[in-house]
């Protein structure tokens, strides 16, 4: 017994240590490089880290943060709500799969970053761009991964459904549903790492807040690349984070029959 | 006894590129109210399709299948089908997979029921375990019960033991034997398990190779339980095998 909990922290320790160990070197060789270099103008990490502080204390980081997390889960939730039921109809009817899957094939493939010409076209410079770009870059593959799940679902099951005759209600709730949750939580993870990505690159052009605000803005107002870097540590380390909640939906017991033992 | 599963003349053929593919061809054949009746085939016969076609998954070209003396126009709670695969619900707990089909009580009267079925296979304690937890064996038991929970009048068994280890597939043989005594049932099951349906059933037929038809009918007069190694059921079996040409 005490064998195994030696192993496990063992596990543990190896699991947080050696990245632990990359990050530090790479901070290092970032360090000893400007230092050698006597850039002016790129940052140490020491000076990333007491702009990061400035920016913390006047409050504005987090106001950054949020509105770059709001627009993302505005956008996204706008795309899960259009996507889930559209997903499971054509999953479910043959004729709307064929009909619409091309149109969605086509659109998937274009990258949110070329509808910014668009988005300002029809929403102007305000919140509603990036939301819509959001919305783009989920909405997609959102559809396509439910669709595919529903596609997938085994005879086996649906067939056991009908043999105990159960309503329409039931077997959309109780087997289609739960079926493709798997499906749906993982398009959910591809696509909320898509959007966090399209969200930086859409506040980059004319926004007042953000992170991506933040990175073009530090620049802009007196070449803080002190500032642009601190935001995209950020940037990453809010990407991680995401990533990291839904990859505890996956943990969920019953979704866990899907991405095996 | 009444008549419960009268099949009358059916044919069933696939369309493939060669032309269509006879797979059963003429079969009729008549299920007693509280029988239990085996079919066995060689393999590929077309008793999957034959079984499909009975518990009124698939409809046959030709021909009718009356349940009760009314046509068979689908499936339906009256008559289970458990089949080689399993279909317990791999996203409910074993409680929630047995609930399913239950309608029209209240959900504790509906989780009592569950678990009055889920004691009855030997799996107490297992209430609230998902799928992916538990064994093959086990996975089967939850499979039977959640079809006798729905207290049907007819169990459909293709083939429900096959993916078994040779220990449990005996195991679960003695098992429904033990809960067939305790509620009756009609059985339909479909094996290619000679051993299976003598151990088994009241009457077991013979199905012939493709397109497949019902080629030999022997009666079991062998009294439960039933010793495999007693020489009715060695003869029986013998008789058996050489039917299907071994």
């Amino acid at each position: 017994m005490k064998n195994q909990k030696k192993s496990f922290f063992a596990r543990k320790r190896g699991k947080i240590l050696a990245p632990m160990v990359v990050l530090g070197l790479v901070i290092a060789v970032w360090w000893i490089t400007v230092v050698q270099s006597e850039s002016v103008i790129f940052p140490t990490p020491w000076q990333v880290v007491t702009g990061a502080m400035e920016l913390v204390e006047d409050g504005t980081l987090l106001e950054h943060i949020t509105s770059s997390l709001a627009r993302v889960a505005a956008g996204f939730l706008l795309a899960l709500v259009v996507a889930f039921p559209l997903g499971l109809w054509i999953g479910r009817v043959d004729a709307a799969y064929v009909t619409f899957n091309p149109l969605f094939q086509i659109l998937r493939p274009i990258s949110p970053i070329a509808w910014i010409p668009l988005a300002i076209l029809w929403f102007g410079v305000g919140n509603m761009s990036p939301v819509f770009l959001i919305f783009i870059a989920s909405v997609f593959p959102m559809i396509v991964q439910t669709a595919s799940g529903v596609h997938t679902i085994e005879r086996r099951y649906l067939r056991a459904a009908e043999n105990f005759g159960v309503s329409r209600v039931k077997l959309y709730r109780k087997v289609i549903i739960p079926a493709v949750l798997p499906e749906i939580i993982v398009g959910m993870r591809i696509t909320l790492g898509v959007a966090w990505l399209v969200v930086v690159a859409a506040e980059m052009i004319a926004l007042r807040s953000g992170l991506g605000f933040l990175i073009m803005d530090s620049r802009n107002a007196g070449n803080r690349y002190d500032l642009v870097i601190a935001a995209m540590v950020i940037i990453g380390l809010i990407g991680l984070m995401l990533d990291g909640i839904t990859r505890l939906l996956e943990k969920m017991k019953s979704v866990r029959w899907r991405y095996g033992r | 006894m009444e008549d419960k599963i009268v099949v009358d003349n059916i044919k069933k053929g696939f369309a493939t590129d060669k032309g269509t593919l006879d797979v059963v061809s003429d079969l009729s054949l008549t299920l007693r109210d509280g029988e239990f009746l085996a079919i066995v085939g060689p393999s590929g016969c077309g008793k999957s399709t034959l079984m499909k076609i009975i518990a009124g998954f698939e409809m046959p070209d030709e021909g009718a299948i009356k349940v009760d003396g009314l046509a068979r126009k689908g499936p339906n709670s009256k008559g289970i089908l458990i089949s080689q695969h399993g279909s317990v619900f791999p996203w409910m707990t074993v409680q929630e997979n047995l609930m399913f089909g239950l309608d029209g009580i209240t959900e504790s009267e509906k989780a009592d029921l569950a678990d009055h079925y889920t004691a009855m296979v030997g799996l107490k304690g297992f209430e609230k375990s998902y799928p992916h937890e538990l064994s093959g064996g086990m996975l089967k038991r939850v499979e039977i019960a959640r079809a006798l929970v729905m207290k049907p009048e007819i169990l459909y068994m293709d083939e429900p033991f096959s993916a078994l280890d040779a220990l449990m597939n005996l195991r679960m043989r003695t098992e429904l034997l033990r809960i067939l005594e305790e509620e009756r049932h009609t059985v339909l099951l479909i094996t290619h398990d000679v051993e299976e349906a003598v151990h088994l059933a009241d009457r077991i037929m013979v199905l012939s190779p493709r397109p497949t038809k019902i080629q030999a009918v022997f009666e079991v007069n062998i009294p439960h339980p039933r010793k495999l190694s007693s020489p009715e059921a060695q003869e029986l079996k013998e008789a058996i095998l050489r039917e299907l040409g071994l």
